[in-house]
């Protein structure tokens, strides 16, 4: 199998293969953290950097580990970081850290993070790994930035704290706190899903009719 | 925080604060094994299993190592190998004891480790500070939950894939569209009590 190429590489994580609306992995955590920008933007740029440094060891040392206890390295690695992670986080930004709870340390089960490091990483050389693992947490950063942006102005009135709806919107209880809520997390990414797929179900049908009267002509 | 008792704690478990519809977690192999109503019940009475053993199991290792000794940084460390160990023993037990239950069970076993909802549930129990009791409890009211909730969306999975779904919703947009409706049901649970 030959090595896919950096542009290929970021081209199937944020679009085509979306790890996220495409792959659907690491739907836990899209869900719990998408409630507030600032905790989103934290969560994923961690999920991000695990990913990538996870995927850059564990392709390093690949020729090293047997196929069989693969999974206990893989988890070791994984944690290691997420533990760095952590630490950092509660060193830098306390408050944070408190309102993400256990899902910062919920990214060892993230989904995503397993799927690289068991398929792309144990494949191809260190450093397009890390691309790999860096591109697909970036994936996953687009698609929870656009949930955290509906969620949190129609919960709180603001967007990263920042105002923007007139403070009577929360006062006098025009709010939608369902937003913030379990229901509308599954509603949101299932329209994201739907209108995503929708789109690349046109774009196949049209290759198609474009290849079948390039037949007939 | 005040003291929850255990019953009331089995009963927020289950419905109030149900570890899926509520807290999101362990939604992946909720979404990949909820298509069919025999796997479903299968995974999830693993879930309640392995939940019930690994609280079981972190307690003590907290309480009795990491705090006494102030290497609470490792917690996740410890964690994820006693989730790890719990599966592969009770992997081996199952089919030394039972091939029966081994052939129907085992294949979802090793699925358990990547699934949020244990390693979830022990660090809930950790930012709560629950007692042993209460551990336990929690461990086992979360496996009801989830087992409850995977059944329940494999029933009707069965119903909507005979229905005329949206080409572009078909497949995991509709899954997740009926896990928002369940859980709009179960947040109608979260007037009579709440535990946080």
């Amino acid at each position: 199998m030959s090595t896919p190429t950096f542009r290929q590489v970021t081209k199937e994580n944020l679009s085509v293969n979306n790890p996220v609306i495409v792959q659907v992995l690491g739907i836990c955590s899209t869900l719990a953290v998408t409630n507030k920008v600032v905790n989103t933007l934290i969560m994923t740029v961690g999920v991000s950097l695990v990913t990538a440094f996870a995927s850059f060891t564990l392709s390093w040392i690949r020729h090293l580990i047997a196929r069989r206890v693969r999974m206990i390295f893989q988890v070791l690695a994984i944690t290691f970081y997420v533990v760095l992670f952590q630490l950092i986080l509660n060193a830098f930004a306390p408050e944070v850290a408190r309102s993400l709870g256990p899902y910062v340390g919920l990214i060892i089960t993230n989904c995503i993070v397993m799927g690289r490091t068991e398929t792309f990483a144990p494949a191809n050389p260190p450093l397009i790994s890390w691309w790999d693992g860096f591109t697909s947490g970036i994936g996953y950063m687009a698609v929870l930035v656009l949930l955290s942006v509906v969620r949190e102005p129609l919960a709180f009135g603001t967007i990263a704290d920042f105002p923007i709806f007139p403070p009577q919107y929360v006062s006098d209880g025009y709010n939608w706190t369902i937003a913030i809520m379990a229901p509308s997390a599954f509603f949101l990414v299932a329209i994201i899903m739907w209108v995503f797929k929708t789109n690349s179900l046109k774009k196949e049908a049209a290759a198609k009719a474009a290849h079948a009267t390039g037949g007939a002509v | 925080m005040s003291y929850v008792d255990p019953i009331t704690l089995l009963f927020a478990s289950i419905f109030t604060s149900n570890i899926i519809l509520a807290n999101f977690l362990g939604t992946c192999s909720f979404i990949a094994i909820s298509k069919d109503l025999s796997s479903s019940n299968g995974l999830g009475i693993a879930v309640i299993v392995v939940l019930v053993l690994s609280s079981a199991i972190s307690w003590p290792i907290l309480h009795y190592i990491l705090i006494p000794w102030n290497m609470i940084y490792l917690d996740l460390f410890a964690y994820i190998i006693v989730v790890a160990a719990v599966v592969q023993a009770l992997e081996m037990i199952i089919e030394r004891v039972s091939p029966a239950l081994y052939m129907s069970l085992g294949i979802y076993l090793p699925l358990i480790v990547a699934n949020c909802a244990i390693l979830g549930v022990v660090l809930f129990m950790e930012i709560r500070n629950y007692d042993y009791m209460q551990a336990l409890i929690f461990g086992l009211g979360s496996g009801i939950g989830w087992w409850l909730a995977i059944i329940l969306a494999a029933a009707m999975r069965k119903k909507i894939d005979k229905s005329n779904v949206p080409a572009g919703l078909k497949g995991p947009g509709i899954t997740l569209i009926t896990m928002g409706l369940m859980a709009m049901a179960f947040v109608g649970f979260s007037g009579i009590l709440r535990v946080q």
